[in-house]
């Protein structure tokens, strides 16, 4: 395992170091200079220079890069261009609003696929078991944002139960205020996340319901549902823990794409208005933000499908 | 959103037989396509008319209404599905070309580079198909051109991997082994052997991607950063119409109902595809 820890480790290292090269040369490469943003159209030659100065636009793009890359070192992600204020604690205020939403969505898809794809596999053959199945396979096709919408236009317009947008000023200074802010956020993005969590569980249950082993199984006498779940259970959540980071990371740039639709104030809407407003520094400190957790989320993925599969961990040593 | 990483299993709500999967996708793709192009020879009304009282009803004059500036919403989406299918047909070739360019490469090349490539491709399916655009789109400026690169781009890091996977198993067959020794040049090879015996993976794959790719964009111009007006995208449309959602709900619904027709509609030509590929799975069921 400490091997394998000390490999994936390393994947994750590089990955990181490439991904934030990508994000630099992309932002660099465009044409139009970043400097811009802070001045009007009547800037002064002597008002450009220093903006350029000011943005490290006069320097090298490499020495631009190492001054960027020691910053991040250190946790700073420099100033906004627009308010002058430090990235970091602006996205780590908005992290209190994303990660709460992503986690919850999250968690709420996991209890309704599991029921739902667990009903459908072991049901195929009952109309609701049809019916979960079909929804899933037309949950698949839906966009995020449009669930949002409607979900808003019945529970908060019509309905009047919920508010349709915004987040309280004091943030989470009085949580029942902030948790009903994030019900319908939460919701929505839970609601989308489970039409594909729940093929998924419904395909790995049909895969052990077919299987020669549960057959034994019940062949030496357990009960359906013994053999299912001292059997079933271990082998079939194998394939969904493999595709669970990947799920998890899915929803938290769904998160990011709800935050519009809510008006949340959350890392997806800071990262919007900082791409209307060519704030680079907001650009790049939110997408190296998202990027190192989505690759986290990858790296512990990895991990806990290791754990739980001993037949990856024979495999792999046997072969290296 | 989902199917952005990898391929998700495709499973059957209902015994269905492989012809009727993909009769119900080629109607419903086909009903998208048919208003695209006659989208090209006629509309109801100009694109930029605006000459519709605001939030109509739908009318025999305006059949779904219009929109809070007094365009006709038929016209709209007609013009809307003419963008949803560029920016799907467009990314897939995109993601097509340079996929299973680098795929192949891949397949061919020295393990050192085999595994830079692969690692490479790993960090790249990382991130979802949407961050990935919204970067690029964030450098490049919000045109529809952008919009089909950016898409394209981040769909060619799956399709290299597949192309990579099904490329070394058709290298290992002895056809392979035996054309080589005969004299066969590589490219020989690939047009010859490989790909026909990857295009019946390959094709289920890039019809996932294409659905993919009008979700992306959907919802890439519902945050603006898609193709800019006069583009009507449905996206744009839904996020337009969402102030209104109230007074004009069908400009809130129709759009979204026209984006789920034609991704399901690829994903149900992308099942029955699959069926054809893997006859094995058809019986299984």
């Amino acid at each position: 395992m400490i091997p394998y820890l000390l490999r994936r480790s390393a994947f994750l290292l590089v990955s990181f170091f490439i991904a934030m090269v990508a994000i630099f040369v992309l932002l660099r490469l465009l044409p139009g200079d970043p400097s811009n943003a802070l001045l009007s159209v009547t800037a002064t030659p002597e008002q450009i220079a220093a903006a350029q100065a000011q943005v490290g636009a006069d320097r090298s793009v490499l020495e631009q890069f190492s001054t960027w890359l020691a910053q991040l070192i250190r946790f700073d992600l420099g100033e906004s261009f627009i308010s002058s204020l430090p990235v970091w604690p602006e996205i780590a205020g908005r992290l209190a609003v994303t990660v709460p939403l992503t986690l919850m969505a999250f968690g709420l898809a996991l209890v309704i696929s599991i029921v739902a794809g667990l009903v459908s596999a072991i049901k195929s053959d009952r109309w609701y078991g049809i019916l979960i199945s079909g929804v899933s396979q037309l949950g698949v096709a839906v966009p995020v944002f449009w669930v949002g919408i409607l979900l808003v236009s019945l529970f908060s317009i019509g309905l009047r139960w919920l508010p349709s947008s915004g987040f309280p000023r004091d943030d989470w200074a009085h949580p029942t205020d902030a948790l009903r802010s994030l019900t319908l956020p939460v919701i929505t993005v839970a609601l989308v996340m489970s039409a594909s969590l729940t093929r998924y569980v419904r395909s790995a249950t049909l895969d052990v319901l077919g299987s020669d082993y549960l057959r034994s199984a019940r062949a030496q006498g357990s009960g359906h549902t013994e053999a299912l779940w001292r059997h079933g259970l271990r082998n079939g959540a194998v394939p969904v823990i493999a595709i669970l980071g990947i799920e998890l990371a899915t929803t938290f740039l769904g998160a990011v794409v709800v935050e519009s639709v809510f008006s949340l104030p959350g890392l997806g809407s800071m990262l919007l208005k900082a791409i209307q407003q060519h704030d680079y520094p907001n650009i790049q400190g939110v997408l190296v933000v998202s990027t190192l957790v989505v690759l986290l989320i990858g790296f512990f993925g990895d991990v806990a499908q290791r754990l739980v599969d001993p037949r990856l961990r024979v495999s792999l040593s046997a072969t290296r | 959103m989902s199917a952005a990483v990898g391929t998700p299993p495709v499973v059957a709500p209902v015994r269905r037989s492989r012809s009727g999967t993909l009769i119900v996708g080629r109607v419903l793709v086909g009903v998208v396509v048919a208003v695209a192009l006659l989208s090209l020879v006629w509309l109801p009304f100009p694109p930029a008319d605006t000459t519709g009282t605001r939030l109509e009803g739908p009318s025999g004059t305006h059949w779904l209404g219009t929109d809070k500036l007094g365009r006709d919403l038929a016209t709209q989406l007609m013009i809307g599905a003419r963008i949803a299918l560029v920016v799907g047909v467009g990314a897939v070739a995109v993601g097509a070309i340079l996929g299973i360019s680098v795929g192949l490469i891949a397949a061919f090349a020295k393990s050192w580079l085999d595994d830079t490539l692969s690692a490479a491709l790993d960090v790249v399916i990382a991130f979802p198909v949407l961050l990935l655009a919204m970067l690029i789109v964030a450098a490049q400026g919000a045109s529809l051109v952008s919009v089909i690169v950016a898409i394209g781009l981040a769909m060619s890091a799956v399709v290299a991997r597949l192309t990579r996977v099904l490329t070394k198993r058709v290298l290992s067959e002895q056809y392979v082994t035996a054309a080589r020794t005969s004299g066969t040049r590589w490219p020989g090879i690939v047009l010859r052997h490989i790909l026909p015996n990857v295009w019946p993976t390959l094709s289920v794959s890039l019809a996932l991607q294409f659905g993919v790719a009008v979700l992306a964009e959907a919802s890439l111009s519902y945050l603006g950063l898609g193709a800019p007006p006069p583009n009507a995208s449905w996206g744009r449309l839904l996020q337009e119409a969402q102030g209104t959602v109230v007074t004009a709900p069908l400009g809130a619904i129709a759009p979204g109902i026209a984006l789920i027709m034609l991704v399901i509609g690829v994903n149900f030509i992308a099942d029955g595809l699959r069926d054809v590929a893997d006859p094995a799975r058809r019986a299984r069921r």
